[in-house]
């Protein structure tokens, strides 16, 4: 059983829940940006948690059924598919995307999972590390595993399609909260940032009014994790998403709360965010 | 020590010198707290994420107390050296010495995994020596993998072709990071190495 890859859009990439556990040797987590709406396309069509679906940056990506294939599309909201509900792909026909009303990353689960073997625990591609699968290409085929668990007897998921306008995500302080004035700290929380086309799968960059530091100096790299929001010289926040890497020499001023990591996930360019503590 | 907020599942660990991370490390990943799935040591910092609630991993880690003396307790690798680096007469001559003398030096020296980061098994190695070099003015953009290189306090090894801006020393085939092998990273954290030099240029 396979899926072939006819288009991709600006990207497709292989994803999973990421290697955990192996940070201490320089390996990123990497898997899909927004776990919410990947964990949820898997559980529509009764895969096994961590099984490997495909993460669509802006839509785009044209697939072919090679036999009966049971998908869910979840995430960004793109037209021509089903969303957020199991559906069937006959052998022969084509799954279509189109660009995404609102939000950034659209996830296709295919019931047993898409099966490329696993690097280091895990099937996902890390672009920065350059570990797991190459980004997909036109004329790749995807095999499909087997499937083990029974169907969730799920008709449709009734999930709200990510935000179009500003998105506020809920942060708590840093470890270096400190190295910035509260006047920055203010500006930080009650600015409307813009979000810059620079953003990637390493993280969303932001544009507004730089953040003044109350210190100088170079702090010696430490170990970040998933939303941490780095302040490099240009005063400029980057939050971290699921490329970054393990270790970062720039302050961290706060930290997305759990919660609000999806959204930092589905933020696309020229989209305006705020923060609030 | 200190303990410093890192979102909703994380810690970090501060201490005092890259001697108390090593201890510190080597009692936490000894018998890490139920829940914890990644120890990330650095220079000044231990990060440690849980899947569990923050404050009774903030208890725990609080009552730990760094190993006295962890340097020097792990296994030894021996990772041999074509000394032929572009920086070799640099460095020489940021330390003062003949390029023999930085081999010499460079050889001698019992190194120590401290941290990695910076690409998948990139280890950052320490020594008892006085190390202390400046990066390169202007990173190149491609080191090749296999790659020996020194700075600040730091020795290491590109486990992979990428951007840089250490001082590069020589070469070694040893293959610091290998995806198909079952540790994948050479140099882990704790690992102690020494550079031999094969005496080819």
């Amino acid at each position: 059983m396979t899926l072939t890859v006819l288009e991709t859009g600006p990207l497709a990439t292989i994803q999973d829940r990421g290697r955990t556990g192996q940070a201490a040797l320089g390996v990123p987590r990497s898997g899909a940006c927004d776990q919410r709406s990947y964990e949820l396309a898997n559980r529509l069509v009764g895969n096994r948690p961590g099984a490997a679906a495909v993460e669509v940056t802006f839509g785009g990506l044209v697939l072919l059924a090679g036999a009966d294939v049971v998908v869910a599309v979840t995430g960004a909201p793109c037209p021509g598919v089903p969303l957020n509900a199991p559906a069937t792909l006959r052998a022969g026909q084509v799954l279509r995307l189109g660009p995404p009303r609102s939000g950034l990353r659209t996830y296709i689960a295919v019931r047993g999972g898409v099966d490329v073997p696993p690097v280091l625990g895990s099937r996902s591609t890390d672009l920065l590390s350059g570990l797991g699968p190459a980004p997909l290409q036109p004329g790749d085929t995807l095999a499909v595993g087997d499937a083990h668990d029974p169907m969730p007897g799920v008709d449709l998921a009734p999930v709200p399609d990510p935000p179009a306008g500003e998105v506020v995500i809920s942060v708590t302080p840093g470890p270096r909260r400190d190295w910035f004035t509260d006047a920055a700290w203010t500006s930080f929380t009650t600015q409307r940032y813009g979000v810059s086309s620079n953003s990637n799968r390493v993280g969303v960059r932001l544009e507004g009014t730089p953040l003044e530091r109350a210190r100088d100096g170079e702090l010696a790299s430490e170990g970040m994790t998933l939303g941490a929001i780095q302040i490099p010289p240009s005063g400029l926040p980057v939050v971290f998403l699921a490329d970054h890497p393990v270790t970062g020499g720039y302050p961290v001023i706060a930290y997305v709360a759990a919660g609000s990591l999806p959204y930092c996930a589905q933020l696309r360019p020229g989209q305006s965010a705020r923060f609030t503590c | 020590m200190r303990l410093l907020p890192a979102g909703d599942h994380a810690l970090l660990v501060e201490l005092a010198s890259l001697d108390e991370v090593l201890g510190y490390y080597t009692a936490l990943a000894e018998d890490p707290p139920e829940g914890v799935v990644d120890i990330v040591p650095a220079a000044r910092t231990v990060l440690v994420t849980t899947t569990g609630e923050l404050d009774g991993l903030a208890r725990r880690l609080g009552a730990i107390e760094p190993l006295a003396g962890s340097r020097g307790t792990g296994d030894l690798i021996e990772i041999p050296v074509v000394y032929d680096g572009e920086d070799l007469q640099d460095v020489a001559e940021l330390l003062g010495c003949s390029q023999r003398e930085v081999i010499e030096r460079h050889t001698a020296e019992e190194w120590t995994v401290a941290f990695c980061g910076f690409s998948p098994g990139f280890g950052y190695l320490t020594g008892a020596g006085d190390w202390d070099v400046p990066r390169r003015k202007s990173p190149r953009t491609k080191v090749p993998a296999g790659a020996v290189a020194l700075a600040g306090e730091f020795s290491g090894v590109y486990p992979r072709e990428s951007p840089g801006g250490w001082q590069l020393l020589g070469r070694t085939e040893v293959k610091i990071f290998d995806q198909d092998r079952r540790l994948a990273a050479l140099l882990h954290p704790g690992r102690r190495v020494r550079f031999t030099d094969t005496g080819r240029r």
